[in-house]
């Protein structure tokens, strides 16, 4: 617990910088908005229109096209940008629609009478019936925070650090605490926020000074502390940083941390860990150097960059075909493999396959029809899955998607009676759960490998060499013991990484 | 001193004032009496043009307002809402500043003439902080009065400003008016449905019905000479009003 209370500066600061400024923003952008679509009548059903139907998209969704939108228009596409815009855009229609009802509210006397004392457009607007409609205005913004902060829990996907982070590690690695330190920091942000736009509010309404001067102050002094660190880390990311890639799912976030500490203990420049990022996130935000270092699998890339039909093939034979296309494609560097593989593997309870004599997935076909298959999000649509079904013919009676985290637990207990494990996740042997032999090789190999732009190699050589110290230093039987350290043993993936760099950096 | 030549206001196909025209002098008060709907708050504000006529023109002072800009014609116009018109979210002092801040008074010689139009209107100090809604009817109509008052317009004008108010209260700011109008010699035009209201206060009547004016003159005028039976109607009912309270007083005095 107090491991994750250590987090939770960094993490409220990045929080902070995201949701804030993307609050400042939404409200200079809806506000003027607004005052023009209640101006210009024909105006306002397409604008709120538009606005109705961005806050229809999924949170998740919204920031996560973000992603592939900034890629395509050659910005930065993974980390605080795509987070920040698709708060905005969320942040908007709620201060959008209540300056418009606000303004359009407003009792027409009042506005005859503003007129009538001589009061141009402009003076109407500023004088009377902004602030008539301030109230209903304000009570939008605060929607909008409540929103806005509870949505930037969401930012953690798209690379940005966030309380998010909490959450999303938390889950994928069974941290109860954390995921609750996450939401528990979100909320009270939210409901602090929210407080004290209510208190400018009333303190604005009754004119009592001293309430409203409390309130702006905290505000203006959460905005002043929001903009100095983000100042200074613009200031920091002109001077160097190496930034480590991690996709979701535990040992990922193990690697990454390994990664950065080699780094930083052998060159002395900072790394940092983006984490939660998707798989193809993580390969493209690598190609377009936003992120320098990962580690991904010679058969993700061989079965989904590559589109080779699968077979019977050697590890080293796809290890150098995977160099040398990821070279000449893509300019990215393998600097090595770890040493253990991860493979995809389809796994059932030992005694369910003892008892129906499974061994290998040829001696599954039969039985498959009566059976139910579980996979993570991406499995379904992976082209090993479509290759291990053509290969022997697999035809299951029903399959389900799920979070990888809960796979284990639901093959354990009989809720499904396959899944598509991954072969270093120390809960197959702690749950006894089977790996089936793939014995006609659909499959291919998935060594771990590191991966660095070209950029890092030609600017960092040394860091480089750093991580190709790492290279062999992780048997199969080590990867599953640091997983399962963090999966069931609770502890963080920071502090496994570190147990390892320390007996790493104490061999001669 | 005011000039309407001709005013005629169509909305849409129908007709909300048809070719009226009269003329009010420096210093005069005209009321400008009839049922509803006929037409007299369509007239008041195409005076100062917060509706545009259709055809026709004013004169203030021999200048057709058309000339000016709305809004700068309107700041030397007083305007006093038939329903009352204060700005709810300032304070009484505040919705009185309004049209000397428009007109760029500095902060101390607004604050002296705000003062001064308070008192005028009978507003007591305490008040002046607090805002519309913390006032009464009456308080709130005399402040409409003020505000209007504030930039020491040329010309006044006022749709059924007492029309809301208690008999008391309507009396007591009908007779402060006259006093504010003797004193400061207003020119205004005043829209009333109330003859009794009309007769007590005005110099001249202008009697409308259906969009048209059918007779102006002074309240003798009208008296003894009605122009038609619409007119008749209005004055009929003060009339009876006097007779029966005339014979109660009788009845009392015997
Ligand atoms: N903005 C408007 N649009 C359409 N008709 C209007 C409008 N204002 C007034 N009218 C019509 O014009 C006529 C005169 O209205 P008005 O001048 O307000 O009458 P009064 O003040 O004498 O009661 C009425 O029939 C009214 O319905
Ligand atoms: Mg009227």
């Amino acid at each position: 617990m107090s491991e994750q209370l250590d987090l939770l500066p960094g993490y409220l600061t990045a929080h902070l910088q995201i949701a804030l400024v993307a609050l400042l923003v939404g409200i200079t952008v809806s506000i003027p908005l607004g005052v023009l679509a209640a101006r210009v009548r024909w105006l306002e059903q397409p604008v709120l229109g538009l606005a109705s139907v961005i806050q229809t998209i999924p949170g998740l969704a919204l920031l996560a096209i973000m992603v592939p939108l900034l890629a395509a228009a050659h910005l930065p596409s993974i980390g605080y940008l795509p987070a920040f815009i698709g708060l905005v855009l969320y942040s908007v229609l709620p201060i959008l629609r209540n300056t418009v009802t606000g303004l359009a509210t407003i009792d027409p006397a009042l506005v005859e009478a503003a007129r009538g004392v001589g009061m141009t457009p402009r003076q109407r607007l500023v004088r009377v019936e902004f602030p008539l409609a301030l109230p209903v205005i304000i009570a939008g913004i605060r929607t909008s925070t409540v929103w806005t902060v509870g949505m930037a829990t969401l930012s953690t996907p798209v690379g940005a650090t966030s309380l998010g982070n909490y959450i999303f590690s938390g889950l994928q690695t069974r941290n109860l605490s954390a995921v609750l330190v996450g939401c528990i920091a979100a909320a009270t942000l939210a409901l602090t926020l929210d407080g004290l736009v209510r208190l400018v509010a009333i303190g604005w309404e009754r004119r009592r000074h001293g309430m409203l001067g409390v309130a702006l102050g905290a505000l203006a002094l959460l905005y002043l502390y929001t903009g100095v660190t983000l100042g200074r880390e613009l200031v920091q990311a002109r001077q160097e940083r190496i930034l480590v890639g991690a996709k979701t799912f535990t040992e990922q976030y193990i690697l990454s941390e390994i990664l950065a500490g080699q780094m930083t203990h052998e060159t002395g420049m900072a790394a940092a860990v983006a984490q939660s990022l998707g798989s193809t996130v993580a390969f493209d935000a690598l190609r377009s150097g936003e992120i320098d270092v990962y580690v991904d699998y010679s058969g993700t890339i061989w079965a989904t960059l590559m589109h080779r039909e699968t077979g019977a093939t050697n590890r080293s034979d796809v290890l150098v075909e995977v160099e040398r296309f990821l070279r000449d494609r893509h300019g990215i560097v393998v600097v090595g493999a770890l040493g253990f593989e991860n493979a995809y593997a389809l796994a059932m309870r030992r005694a369910m396959a003892e008892r129906l004599s499974i061994r290998r997935i040829s001696d599954l076909v039969v039985h498959a029809p009566a059976l139910s298959i579980g996979g993570d999000y991406e499995f379904f649509g992976r082209a090993e899955w479509r290759a291990v079904r053509e290969t022997y013919g697999l035809g299951f009676a029903a399959q389900r998607s799920m979070d990888p985290s809960l796979m284990y637990q639901a093959a354990a207990q009989g809720n499904v009676d396959v899944i598509s494990a991954f072969s270093t996740d120390g809960r197959i042997a702690a749950l006894d759960l089977l790996i089936l032999k793939d014995d006609r090789g659909a499959i291919p190999p998935y060594d771990a490998v590191i991966l660095a732009s070209a950029r890092l190699q030609h600017r960092h050589p040394e860091a480089i060499d750093a991580l190709r110290r790492l290279v062999g230093t992780i048997d199969g039987d080590t990867m599953r013991r640091m997983n399962l350290a963090v999966d069931e043993g609770g502890q963080s993936p920071g502090a496994v990484a570190t147990v390892f760099l320390d007996a790493l950096w104490r061999k001669p | 001193m005011i000039e309407v030549r001709r005013l005629t206001k169509l909305f849409g196909d129908a007709p909300a004032v048809r070719d009226v025209s009269f003329a009010v002098s420096a210093g005069e008060l005209l009321a400008l009496v009839g049922g509803s709907g006929c037409g007299k708050t369509t007239t008041l504000r195409m005076i100062n043009r917060l509706i545009e006529p259709t055809s026709g023109t004013v004169l203030i002072e021999g200048q057709d307002v058309s000339a000016l800009s709305g809004h700068v014609l309107r700041r030397g116009i007083g305007y006093v809402f038939q329903r009352v018109g204060l700005f709810p979210h300032m304070t009484v002092e505040q919705n009185v500043a309004v049209p000397l801040s428009l007109l760029g008074w500095e902060a101390g010689r607004m604050r002296g003439r705000v003062g001064e139009v308070l008192e005028l209107v009978e507003i007591e100090p305490a008040l002046r902080q607090r805002r519309p809604a913390e006032l009464s009817g009456g308080q709130q109509q005399r402040v409409g009065v003020a505000r209007a008052l504030a930039a020491e317009p040329k010309l006044m004008l006022l749709d059924e400003p007492f029309g809301a108010l208690d008999p008391l209260t309507r009396d007591r700011l009908q007779r402060s008016f006259l006093r504010i109008r003797k004193r400061l010699g207003l020119t205004a035009i005043f829209v009333t449905h109330d003859m009794v209201e009309a007769l007590l206060l005005a110099d001249r009547i202008a009697v409308m019905k259906d969009g048209r004016l059918v007779q102006v003159g002074a309240p003798q005028q009208l008296l003894a000479s009605p122009a038609d039976e619409v007119v008749e109607r209005l004055l009929d009912t003060p009339r009876r009003q006097a007779r029966a309270f005339d014979e109660l007083m009788a009845g009392v005095a015997r």
